[in-house]
């Protein structure tokens, strides 16, 4: 193994552009050497943006170094460029059972399967979600097998790692406590919280307020013939916020400070809707 | 202090020849009523800067117990266009009507130029 790390770095070295820089990250991050297959991975997602294996690798790389967050993003954005990416919905199902989501891991698993029927591990972790032999914590283990090998001591999901309901409807996205919040149309929080920047609770202040805000939207846009509202993205004097209806009775606010660019804060508005629009047909 | 009457006409020229703007409007903030516009056919000019000044102040109310202050341009994207406004220190919102494909930012820039006209 060392003999074929040297020979893809300096074949990577010679063409930077190659992409064995996907095979050279997976040799190091199956030795251990997560910093350099941290470096080799984000080099070649640098040269290879749109390529869905490198936020792959990337994301099997920060899910190593128990950096879930970021790792959910990136299998996330696996999955947008290839809907059907196996190792992306396997990472995903992974994130999931962690946080002791298993109707989402099982999802995500049941995914993987229409999509690769005949990979074991897939088949094996979504029998365990379902109580058929072993239970979520196995199932974890296992569906992080084909993804993030070094995670494979399964981890007990402790009552301290099942969240509330409401928690959960953000699971696995940044700021899900402090920075995104959805409503009912009555302005009800259905999930997520919202602090200011001294760390105050401001959750239900700002419902109230929010409270019709979906309505009005749909009403202005209506009158102008432009379709359906699909988003409101507002700057402040010390931070961005974005609205999105992800559903037609739901309203998601998710706010940053101004260091967060607005298109950013769209994606991860995007990113959050998606969730939202998940958790509420699952509690429908 | 308020701009003379004749500025609003040229505020308003600095945002609709942005291209893919389809008109802009000065508002009230406080009771939604129209100040001056330049708006094409067919787009009801009362009845949107009524809507528009309610969603105006809901989003300030919003926006300031979130902790983010005052704001400062809004953007409300549909499938089939957009609004996009910025408010004045002096209580006027400029508003613009624009099609899907609008550049963004470039219309921020002319709303955040014609605020500075009004005041």
């Amino acid at each position: 193994m060392p003999d074929e790390i040297k020979t893809l770095s300096s074949q990577l070295a010679q063409d930077p552009d190659s992409l064995v820089f996907l095979r050279l990250g997976e040799l190091l991050r199956h030795k251990g050497q997560l910093d350099t297959a941290h470096r080799v991975a984000l080099t070649g997602l640098e040269r290879h943006p749109h390529l869905p294996d490198a936020h792959d690798l990337y994301a099997r790389i920060l899910a190593d170094k128990h950096d879930y967050e970021r790792a959910f993003d990136e299998w996330d954005m696996a999955l947008r460029i290839a809907p059907d990416h196996v190792g992306a919905l396997k990472g995903l199902a992974f994130l999931y059972f962690k946080i002791g989501d298993v109707q989402q891991a099982a999802a995500h698993l049941e995914a993987a399967q229409r999509v690769a029927p005949d990979d074991p591990g897939v088949a094996q972790a979504l029998a365990m979600a379902r109580g058929e032999g072993g239970g979520p914590a196995d199932a974890e283990a296992v569906a992080g097998g084909g993804a993030t090998e070094a995670l494979t001591a399964p981890e007990p999901i402790a009552p301290a790692a099942q969240p509330l309901e409401e928690a959960r409807v953000f699971a696995g996205l940044e700021g899900a406590q402090e920075g995104l919040l959805l409503l009912d149309a009555s302005g009800r929080v259905l999930g997520g919280a919202l602090k200011d920047s001294g760390g105050r609770d401001v959750t239900d202040a700002v419902a109230a307020y929010l409270a019709g805000v979906s309505q009005e939207a749909a009403r202005t846009v209506k009158l102008l013939g432009l379709g359906k509202w699909t988003g409101l993205a507002a700057e402040g004097n010390h931070g961005h916020v974005h609205l999105a209806a992800p559903t037609s009775d739901a309203l998601l606010l998710v706010v940053r400070d101004r260091a967060v660019p607005m298109g950013r804060l769209a994606v991860i508005a995007q990113r959050a809707a998606l969730a939202a629009r998940r958790w509420l047909e699952a509690h429908a | 202090m308020t701009a003379p009457a004749a500025a609003y006409g040229k505020a308003l020229d600095l945002i609709t020849r942005v291209r893919s703007v389809r008109g802009a409007m000065l508002v009230s903030a406080e009771d939604g009523i129209v100040v001056a516009e330049q708006l094409m056919e067919g787009i009801k000019g009362p009845a949107v800067s009524a809507l528009a000044a309610s969603l105006a102040a809901r989003l300030q109310r919003a926006m300031e117990a979130a902790g983010v202050g005052a704001s400062l341009f809004w953007h409300l994207q549909a499938e089939q266009g957009a609004l996009l406004v910025v408010p004045t220190s002096g209580g006027t919102l400029v508003v613009a009507v624009a099609e899907p494909d609008v550049n963004v930012g470039l219309v921020r820039l002319e709303l955040l130029r014609a605020a500075e006209v009004v005041g």
